[in-house]
């Protein structure tokens, strides 16, 4: 909302020195915030003035341009010329080169002259052009920043001025105002206008406030005015959609008339372009008392006037010229020909008022906020009256605001009340809320007086009454948004000011600190990038064929895809990780790094059979068990997952220094630094994942046999066509799983600390075998005595049979009760090696 | 690199050395005293460990004079063996002594000179293992996480696709709001699934609420989604932390006493807080909170933070509290802000891209 100073001022007491800044600073003591500052002044200053063109000679140049070379008197003729500056003419005629040609002699019009600046810094001299020197400009009303039109200079008289020659042009188009432009909460429609911004001011500076509605006489009618019937069919959750509409008519105005320019400046400076002199004082009633108004040429109406819902299939015609369809839900504004306006919304092109309408059925209704708010959902029209009545505005200001534009109507466009009026519908009850004694300063914590409370609640227009056990208070009509106690406290505390809240500490019951799965997180995170890992956070919005590619190793069931996402490509809920981190990495190495290991954590989303409730229950009540148990219910799973890719190098190549690629064995060991972080044993085999190499991909499973994830190098063909570098390797594992696995208690080892005694082995056996299988099979043949067991060596080729290969392990056997002789080791070895035979074929080389 | 080592200037071999000894006269303690002069002189002049080497062989050992001297005592007369053993043996001792004082300061230089030898270039030492990082993001919200379970609060958190009604009803949005479209919501397909990707932290609130018993005070971090599109202040997906403290007789101070706490130990001490009347459909009252920031680039300022109040009746009926026996106040910040004007970041653009230059910079602290 903009609020040009000068109107403000009408019903506040603004100090005269006040701008716009220290208006806004008051505003925002009472709750509204600050958003600009529009003044003209800022960017424009004279010396402009009127001037009158006496001569125009009209000169033909070579470039097939005609220009004029205009003499134009800037001071009465008779009175001296005060201005002294560079290129101003003593004799007070200015000679000026002018390109436009709609003006002649005689017209006045608006002179800049030399030490003017105009908007964009454009500084006005004297200068040769066209052979002459030009001293100054005539202006149009883009040059002065006032308007788009650049058809050529403005002419006073198309604005019905005439004023006096050499007279300031800027305080003639109210350019030395200015307006103040604030923010206002939805629950505040109140302050969509000058009305109630004035009541705010004098709230926070504690002045008077004088109410434009109460101006306003309202006539007693004489007789019925125009027949209107409220008809609603469908009222959305019990509510009418109109409970009121007050109808008045003006006869004989004549529209063609121009908006006085006091009108046509505080509308620009509240962001509101001049149309024609009934829309211009409709707006302006609007922004002044926050009611809007719709004028109808009487002329074009058919019979009564109906509001009711949308028949199906209805059409109508808007003001923009746009046809639309109606929904059986849009309150209409109708008349004997059909649909005259979207309530509220927007009226209907084929009763608009025009320049030949000389009869104005002005309409100031009071509509149901949720139905207007769909409507203009619905037609996707946002507009300065629907804005209003979604958030709602005051029933009892509806026939003010019509009298005020029929005020208007008779005083600027010559027209003629009728003295029937039209006022129909019924007054809403009004809201009483009973305010505890006591209950305003619990909440607050300010120990009010009870002169505060009932100082504050009556400066808000509300009547309070008092009784025993604290007050009875009815809001007043403007401010729905108050409808509980816990409203009347805010009040109060904002009218004396949130300031003046102490500060005191709660102190909380002893809390039992961060989760356990909180802290493994923490934990889990902190050593990945202790061990050289850079976190990044990617968006979880993804392609279907991304989430085809990485949402699991098997199937491709539907994925939660967003309704209205920003990009259609990217329309779906990561399954996984990695095409986001594999963005990331791309964009490093972009950007000339190479050598990375990224890391994420976060949320991925599972597709789901049953996603969502059919309904929601409503709001202010606890749902029973089975609605709540539905809403958790209906969420897709949503399991903390940690993915991390490594392209290039381990570290940065220096002198004395050698990187090392990395390669799939560090993402697999990622993933097992991880485990061993949080004290979980894993369990590693060979896997299949269609982002994964197939030969090259280790799938890590829980004890349980619960997959947990898998680590290896992507696959090559999608490395290539991701235009990531070969051997880019990468992991994933469901970490709430890793979580969950975690024993509660780590129970001690018994330390042995007799010698031990290593042997070492080599087994030939089948290429295909994994290398961990046997090692789990010398494991359990060696027995209790057998400590540790490594893998130290692969080989295959000379001397090792086709399609084999020598496994060398090493084995370290220990006692807990006794120092071993190496029999009892070789012993223990042999019966490894013999359950190694027995079950793979193993020959020891 | 230092320079090879330079062989020493000194003769190869001691004349001492070449010259077949002679053995002194046993008696004769002159000559005894000359053949330790001698010696004296000769480990003197040892410049290094190998030369002394020599000098031990030529003076102590078996042909050394002191030696032939020492054995032709054998050979004395009875009332002679005495005198000169008492010649003989002190002589030997002051040799032997000599060299081993001489090779404890030789040994010094030697390692002293290898020390010099091996030394590096420090400066051009190589990163073998490269630095790690957490996101800035993640350090704030665990350091924000922390300052509240040092307060006793516990850290709640939820999912991030919500039903529509965690995020919206019981938190009192009326449907057909306004207040509702502001918050420019990904909606979930089909939308009449009533499913969406949580517009703030809130809905986790809600949940604590139905699930805990109180007094709740719960501290609720995490990501938060609106349909904006990436620019250098606006960003789909960002960060929230929201508080909640639901307990008997709370009111707006205790509001502002918890926030004052807390905008001290993010700030420093002359941190402060100031409460502007504002509207949100979960809290009544409300209030915009700003930030007194002493460190503010450009100097203490004012600085908007977030939005915080008492919370509605309606979402404590929603959760089941009663709200005439229970009161409680709520807060939210965004993590994001609170990072670009804490650490000065001007670009959103820089915490969401990924960028390893803006982690790393950071480390593993903010």
């Amino acid at each position: 909302m903009r609020i040009p100073l000068s109107w403000l001022r009408e019903y506040a007491q603004v100090p005269a020195e006040s701008t716009a800044e220290d208006v806004m600073a008051e505003l925002v003591k009472v709750g509204l915030e600050e958003e600009a500052v529009h003044r003209p002044t800022d960017a424009l200053s004279g010396p402009i003035v009127v001037g009158q063109v006496l001569s125009i000679e009209k000169e033909p140049q070579s470039n097939g341009k005609t220009i004029n070379w205009c003499q134009v008197r800037v001071v009465p003729e008779g009175a001296e010329q005060t201005l002294t500056a560079d290129g101003i003419d003593p004799s007070g005629v200015q000679g000026i080169v002018c390109g436009a040609h709609n003006f002649a002699e005689g017209d006045k019009v608006v002179v800049t002259l030399p030490g003017a600046v105009l908007p964009g810094d454009f500084r006005i001299a004297a200068r040769k052009t066209y052979g002459h020197v030009s001293a100054g400009m005539i202006a149009s009303v883009r040059e002065l920043g006032i308007g788009d039109d650049h058809d050529g200079i403005l002419v006073l008289s198309t604005l019905g001025l005439d004023p006096e020659v050499g007279s300031d042009a800027m305080e003639l188009l109210g350019l030395y105002d200015q307006a103040a432009e604030i923010n206002v909460t939805p629950d505040r429609s109140y302050c969509f206008s000058i009305r109630g911004i004035a009541r705010e001011y004098a709230h926070a500076t504690g002045s008077a406030f004088t109410d434009p509605a109460a101006a306003v006489v309202v006539d007693s009618a004489d007789g019925a005015g125009y027949p209107v019937r409220l008809e609603d069919q469908a009222p959305i959750y019990g509510n009418d959609g109109c409970d009121r509409f007050v109808a008045r008519v003006v006869r004989g105005v004549d529209a063609t008339r121009p908006t006085p320019q006091w009108m046509v400046s505080r509308l620009r400076l509240a962001g509101i372009r001049s149309i024609s002199l009934p829309v211009d004082i409709s707006n302006y009633v609007m922004l002044e008392l926050g009611q809007p108004t719709h004028c109808y040429d009487v002329a074009k109406l058919t019979g009564d006037i109906v509001v009711r819902r949308a028949n199906p299939g209805e059409l109508i015609v808007t003001l923009d010229d746009r046809k639309r369809k109606l929904h059986p839900e849009d309150l209409l504004i109708t008349d004997g020909s059909g649909a005259i306006g979207i309530a509220g919304v927007m009226g209907g092109a084929a009763t608009e008022v025009s320049d030949a309408t000389t009869d104005v059925l002005v309409e100031s209704a009071h509509f149901d906020e949720v139905s207007i708010a769909r409507a203009r959902r619905r037609h996707k029209l946002p507009s300065e009256a629907s804005k209003r009545f979604e958030r709602g505005v005051d029933w009892h200001v509806a026939d003010v605001a019509a009298q005020r534009v029929v005020d208007l109507l008779v005083k600027l466009a010559g027209g003629t009340a009728d003295a029937s009026a039209t006022d129909v519908g019924a007054a809403p009850e009004p809201v009483l809320i009973e305010l505890p004694a006591g209950y305003a300063s619990e909440r607050i914590g300010i120990d009010f007086e009870p002169e505060q409370v009932e100082g504050a609640l009556t400066d808000l227009g509300a009547e309070v009454m008092k009784y025993d056990g604290g007050w009875r208070v009815t809001a007043p009509s403007w401010r729905q948004d108050l409808t509980i106690k816990d409203d009347l406290a805010e009040e109060i505390a904002r009218l004396v000011g949130y300031d003046q809240i102490p500060s005191r500490l709660p102190v909380a019951p002893p809390g039992r600190g961060l989760t356990r799965t909180q802290q493994q997180r923490r934990r889990v995170l902190a050593a990945l990038a202790d061990s050289g890992l850079t976190e990044v956070l990617s968006y979880p919005f993804v392609s279907q064929d991304a989430n085809d590619t990485f949402g699991a190793a098997e199937g491709t069931g539907p994925a939660v895809k967003l309704a209205n996402p920003l990009s259609a490509e990217f329309s779906y809920l990561r399954r996984s990780i990695l095409p986001g981190l594999i963005e990331v990495a791309k964009r490093n190495s972009s950007r000339g790094f190479r050598d990375l290991a990224l890391f994420e954590a976060g949320l991925v989303f599972l597709p789901q059979e049953r996603l969502g409730t059919e309904s929601i229950p409503p709001l202010g009540a606890l749902p029973d068990e089975e609605t709540l148990e539905n809403l958790y219910g209906g969420l897709p799973l949503q399991p903390l997952t940690i993915a991390a890719v490594f392209l290039g190098k381990d570290s940065p190549a220096a002198a004395g220094h050698t990187p090392r690629a990395w390669d799939w064995a560090d993402a697999l060991d990622t993933i097992r630094l991880m485990a061993d972080v949080v004290g979980v044993d894993l369990v590693v085999d060979q896997g299949e994942h269609r982002a994964f190499h197939p030969g090259r991909t280790a799938r890590v499973s829980l004890r349980s046999g619960e997959v947990l994830g898998y680590a290896g190098e992507l696959h090559p063909k999608l490395l290539a066509a991701q235009d990531l570098p070969p051997r880019t390797v990468a992991l994933e594992i469901n970490a709430d799983l890793l979580f969950e696995a975690a024993p509660d208690v780590i129970v001690a080892r018994h330390l042995s600390t007799f010698p031990a005694t290593t042997q070492d082995v080599a087994l030939v056996v089948d290429a295909a075998l994994p290398a961990d299988t046997v090692l789990a099979t010398l494991r359990e043949g060696a027995g209790e005595l057998l400590e540790e067991v490594h893998l130290f060596d692969v080989y295959s080729g000379q001397g090792i049979g086709e399609g084999k290969k020598s496994l060398a392990f090493g084995l370290r056997f220990r006692a807990t009760d006794r120092t071993l002789t190496a029999d009892e080791a070789s012993a223990a070895r042999d019966q490894a090696v013999h359950l190694a035979a027995e079950r793979h074929g193993a020959v020891q080389r | 690199m230092s320079e090879p080592t330079k062989p020493s200037d000194a003769p190869e071999a001691y004349p001492a050395v070449s010259t077949p000894a002679v053995a002194p006269d046993p008696l004769d303690a002159e000559a005894i005293a000359a053949a330790v002069d001698r010696a004296m002189s000769d480990i003197a002049a040892a410049a290094d460990l190998d030369q002394l080497k020599s000098v031990r062989l030529a003076h102590t050992g078996e042909k050394s004079p002191m030696s032939l001297a020492n054995r032709l005592i054998g050979s004395l007369a009875k009332d002679q063996k005495a005198a000169a053993g008492k010649n003989i043996g002190p002589a030997r001792g002051r040799i032997n002594q000599a060299l081993a004082a001489r090779t404890t300061e030789l040994e010094a230089e030697r390692d002293a000179r290898i020390l010099v030898e091996e030394a590096v270039d420090v400066t051009a030492a190589p990163r073998r293992r490269r630095a790690g990082a957490r996101h800035p993001l993640s350090i704030l919200q665990e350091r924000v996480s922390d300052i509240f379970v040092g307060m006793g609060w516990e850290i709640a958190e939820g999912p991030e696709v919500e039903s529509e009604w965690f995020n919206f009803d019981a938190l009192n949005f009326k449907p057909d709001h306004p207040a509702r479209e502001m918050q420019d919501t990904f909606f979930i397909e089909p939308p009449e699934a009533h499913l969406l990707m949580r517009t703030h932290t809130s809905p986790v609130q809600v949940r604590a609420m139905l699930e805990r018993e109180v007094p709740i005070y719960v501290l609720c971090p995490g990501k938060v989604f609106r349909t904006d599109e990436l620019d250098a202040t606006h960003t789909p997906v960002f960060h929230q932390f929201e508080g909640l403290a639901i307990d008997k007789g709370l009111s707006m101070a205790d509001l502002r006493g918890t926030l004052e706490h807390f905008a001290r130990l993010m700030f420093g001490d002359d941190a402060g807080i100031r409460l502007r009347p504002n509207y949100f459909p979960f809290t009544e009252p409300s209030a915009e909170l700003d930030i007194w920031h002493p460190g503010a680039k450009g100097g203490p300022q004012w600085i908007e933070w977030g939005g915080c109040g008492m919370v509605h009746p309606n979402v404590l009926r929603a959760a089941g509290i009663d709200p005439e026996v229970y009161s409680g106040f709520a807060f939210g910040m965004g993590i994001e802000r609170t990072l670009m004007f804490r650490n000065e970041v001007s670009d959103m653009r820089d915490m969401i891209e990924g960028d390893v230059r803006f982690s790393e910079h950071f480390g593993m602290e903010i």
